[in-house]
């Protein structure tokens, strides 16, 4: 049953500051939060104030709308703060760290010995259900649903990505588990997507229960969502879910040990990193340390995240709850003399207007500018070029922009999740936010649909 | 930024155009002239694609200027021949270049000027940043005009075009018809005695003064294939050695860039390289004319169904239009397969109406003109397409 599929339509940009194969510790972050920003779509409820002890895995606050999806403490020691924003949103509740981590304890288990609720309970309890996303919707899957299928992607193919294979390699036992466990979930498959324009590590090559696919292509070669077009595609009234190898191996720890075990590897990339590498931190760790030490201060964009589909964080952030890697590139926002008319050999393109094109394999050091206005749609055929499902991604926006619930059905939007516009938005001549096009209207549709 | 200029803009300039300045109102009259001399520094917003291609709309719209600009040149050079050959008069390179500047120009200006004008009076009352959409426009209505065309009726017809071809759909990017051809028709139907005949293409023709040489004609190659399908003859009533290559080259009679198929090419050859011109359309609007170039040569009953298909893609204005008009992303077919369907109708009209119906010569423009009303139909049917696939699947994981 496993397939190999091979894409054309897609771009690779590729960038600077590409984190070297080598693994180091980083500082123990002295504070570690939990940011309900990342959270689409639910209603944080804090169950913590500032001075509450806490350990790993302790709740600090629930979703209102489901309210066995609990969020913990990714580390043991003390709530310090709890910050709000405009309208009092609920930005950050920030853990000061202890030296040694105490852990809540739930109870080490074989996933082969409980059923589908035994483990939903226990990975809900521990804090790693937010791991589990769903599609449509893009957002944290709802346990009392069961998915048609479960998928996973392997490989990440975004510009600056961390490897997969280097961080997950020898975890085998680990993983396994986390799969085992997940296959209890759903009555249909979990697929296991690898690049297929290189050898995957034993990890993937290894794991059972599951059914591998291959996808090889530029990016969006390792969007999840790309995978589930290709290989189980969702009709209305159908939900998958996702989980990212990394998150695997935590739920895999957890029935290991019983403990909810933050511990996440990350790449550190970008031009404005002095030594690009990969770093054993944790989850919601402070990004303080590592880009005081490890990145140039001057005029820099730090993005917890990729450049595609990132979240800008200022130096003194933290890591996101979804994200594998931490980039620093420069801001830029310098305006530039006739900028409409100058080669630019520096700005990557994918038009043949500038000399991008003629210079292939070139490594940029790309800035965080527009190059430009933002404008109504005008030229046609171009998010085509990097947008490689069976969809119409214009014809999906602008059914989105004037709200046509049923025609955006008809275009196709429970396949998409915003990060599948990514390259779209990068590329526009418009300048047209897509992504957060694409979010509103998965928002919109979710509420109506609720 | 270091930049002097850019500081004198910000810091004495611009606070007059800023709130509570003298000039607020005309704000997006400032706007408009700075970041035409300064891409605006915005970045990319917190949540979000942080890295974003080179490309923008101003550098997109002047690519497809500098692509007509091979046309402009030799349509100022070909006025001046026209002129001089119609008198009977040996003139050199420049005395051509010269006379055809003093006409040509005054067109461009007043088209340029019209249009802006229309542009920057709607951004103000609107609130809203002028675009760049009238820049391609702007250098469009000249060169698909006559040359003897009176100025007055330039600026009439430019400012109906972006008014009511454009501005009342809400301006660039959300217009049906492609506004250029807006004036021609406009002008076309409005005045057709100054848009057909044989006296408009020549320069200076329409001038009582300028007495034409015995035997000359100002009539274009498509006015004199209503009467016969070879031995056409040029301004002073000579035969053309070859009319294909003649034609090709551009010597001939005809709206001031759409005579040179070579000038033509150039500008396509841009517009293909840089894949700011959709190849689609214009590989498939060539085909379309060229076959039913052919369907007519087979069963020609009149003269005009004789010309031989091959010359039916030179004469007239079908390059210029299927290379610079038919392209126009914003009112031609935005799906893939839809570009290749509306690119063949625009060649099949286009020399379907102009043999069918002589008293409209020019069948490209209304060819266009109809395929832009048809284009979202095409759309539709290729998306629906797509949906019905969609759904197909659905019911397939039904059964």
């Amino acid at each position: 049953m496993s397939k190999a599929v091979k894409i054309k339509r897609g771009v690779d940009i590729k960038l600077v500051g590409e984190a070297e194969k080598v693994l180091v510790d980083a500082p123990r972050p002295k504070t570690v939060a939990i940011k309900p920003t990342d959270f689409e779509g639910i209603k944080p409820k804090v169950v913590v104030k500032p001075g509450n002890e806490v350990k790993a895995g302790t709740v600090l606050m629930y979703d209102k709308n489901h309210e066995a999806v609990k969020f913990t403490s990714p580390v043991s020691g003390e709530v310090v703060e709890v910050k709000r924003g405009e309208k009092r949103k609920l930005l950050e509740i920030i853990v000061l760290a202890d030296q040694e981590t105490k852990y809540e304890d739930f109870g080490a288990a074989d996933p082969a010995s409980l059923d589908a609720k035994q483990i939903k309970e226990k990975i809900c309890a521990s804090g790693l259900w937010p791991f589990i996303k769903q599609r449509p919707y893009d957002v944290i899957a709802n346990p009392n649903d069961e998915p048609k299928s479960i998928f996973i992607s392997a490989f990440d193919s975004a510009p600056l990505a961390p490897d997969n294979d280097f961080i997950l390699h020898g975890e085998d036992k680990l993983f396994q588990k986390g799969v085992d466990a997940l296959a209890k979930l759903t009555k249909g498959k979990i697929h296991l997507t690898v690049n297929g324009a290189a050898k995957a590590d034993e990890v993937f090559l290894n794991a059972k229960n599951v059914v591998r696919h291959e996808v090889s292509g530029p990016h969006p070669a390792g969007n999840v969502g790309l995978h589930i077009h290709n290989f189980d595609p969702i009709n209305t009234g159908e939900t998958v879910w996702v989980v990212k190898p990394q998150d695997v191996l935590a739920i895999g720890r957890l029935f290991e040990s019983g403990k909810f075990d933050a511990r996440r590897i990350i790449a550190l990339a970008g031009a404005q990193v002095k030594d690009p590498k990969y770093y054993r931190t944790i989850l919601g760790a402070s990004t303080k340390e590592l880009f005081e030490q490890h990145t140039s201060s001057d005029n820099t964009r730090y993005i917890s995240g990729s450049v595609l589909t990132g979240t800008k964080i200022d130096q003194e952030g933290y890591l996101g709850f979804y994200d594998y890697q931490l980039t620093a590139i420069p801001e830029g926002g310098e305006p530039q003399m006739f900028g409409w008319i100058t080669p630019n050999p520096n700005k990557f393109s994918i038009s043949r207007a500038l000399p991008s094109w003629l210079q292939p394999g070139k490594k940029y050091n790309l800035t965080a500018d527009k190059n430009g206005e933002e404008r109504p749609f005008v030229v046609t055929e171009e998010y085509e070029k990097v947008f490689p499902f069976d969809i119409y991604p214009v014809q999906l926006l602008k059914a989105i922009m004037i709200e046509d619930i049923e025609l955006m059905e008809e275009l196709g939007v429970y396949e998409v999740a915003p990060e599948d516009f990514a390259l779209c938005e990068t590329v526009c001549t418009s300048k047209i936010p897509s992504q957060e096009i694409v979010r509103n209207g998965l928002n919109m549709l979710r509420k109506e649909m609720s | 930024m270091s930049n002097p200029i850019y500081k004198f803009l910000e810091e004495k300039v611009k606070p007059n155009f800023e709130e509570g300045g003298k000039l607020e109102k005309f704000y997006p009259a400032y706007d408009a002239l700075e970041t035409f001399m300064f891409v605006p520094g915005h970045t990319t917003p917190k949540v979000g694609s942080h890295i974003r291609d080179g490309i923008d709309m101003k550098r997109t719209m002047i690519m497809v200027v500098l692509a007509m600009i091979p046309a402009l040149l030799f349509g100022i050079w070909n006025t001046g021949y026209q002129h001089f050959l119609a008198l009977g008069e040996i003139s050199t390179f420049w005395e051509n270049v010269g006379y055809g500047a003093l006409k040509v120009l005054p067109i461009v200006v007043v088209s340029y000027a019209a249009g802006l004008a229309v542009e920057f009076i709607f951004a103000i009352i609107n609130k809203h940043q002028v675009n760049e959409g009238f820049l391609v426009s702007g250098m469009l209505i000249p060169l698909c005009l006559p040359v003897e065309i009176p100025l007055w009726m330039v600026a009439v017809a430019t400012i109906f075009a972006v008014v009511i071809g454009k501005e009342v759909f809400g301006g660039t990017g959300m217009n049906i018809l492609n506004v250029a051809l807006t004036a021609r028709a406009f002008l076309f139907f409005a005045y057709p005695t100054w848009m057909s005949g044989d006296k408009v293409w020549i320069g200076g023709g329409t001038d009582e003064a300028v007495a034409m040489a015995d035997g000359s004609t100002g009539a274009t190659l498509l006015a004199q294939a209503t009467e016969k399908s070879s031995g056409f003859v040029n301004a002073a009533g000579a035969e053309y050695g070859n009319t294909f290559m003649d034609a090709f080259l551009g010597f001939i009679p005809g709206s001031i860039g759409e005579t040179s198929v070579l000038a033509i090419l150039i500008g396509a050859a841009i517009l293909l390289i840089t894949g700011i011109g959709s190849w689609k359309i214009m590989l498939s609007a060539v085909l379309g004319g060229y076959v039913m170039g052919l369907i007519f040569n087979a069963f020609a009953v009149n003269p005009f169904m004789e010309v031989p298909a091959h010359e039916h893609l030179v004469f007239g204005g079908f390059a210029f239009g299927v290379v610079f008009m038919a392209t126009d992303p914003v009112t031609a077919s935005q799906t893939g397969t839809g570009k290749y369907i509306y690119g063949f109708l625009i060649g099949l009209l286009a020399i379907m109406i102009r043999v069918f119906n002589p008293a409209y010569p020019e069948g490209v423009m209304l060819a266009i003109l109809f395929m832009n009303v048809m284009a979202p139909l095409i759309d539709h049917y290729v998306i629906r397409a797509n949906v019905n696939r969609r759904k197909k699947r659905t019911a397939t994981v039904a059964a």
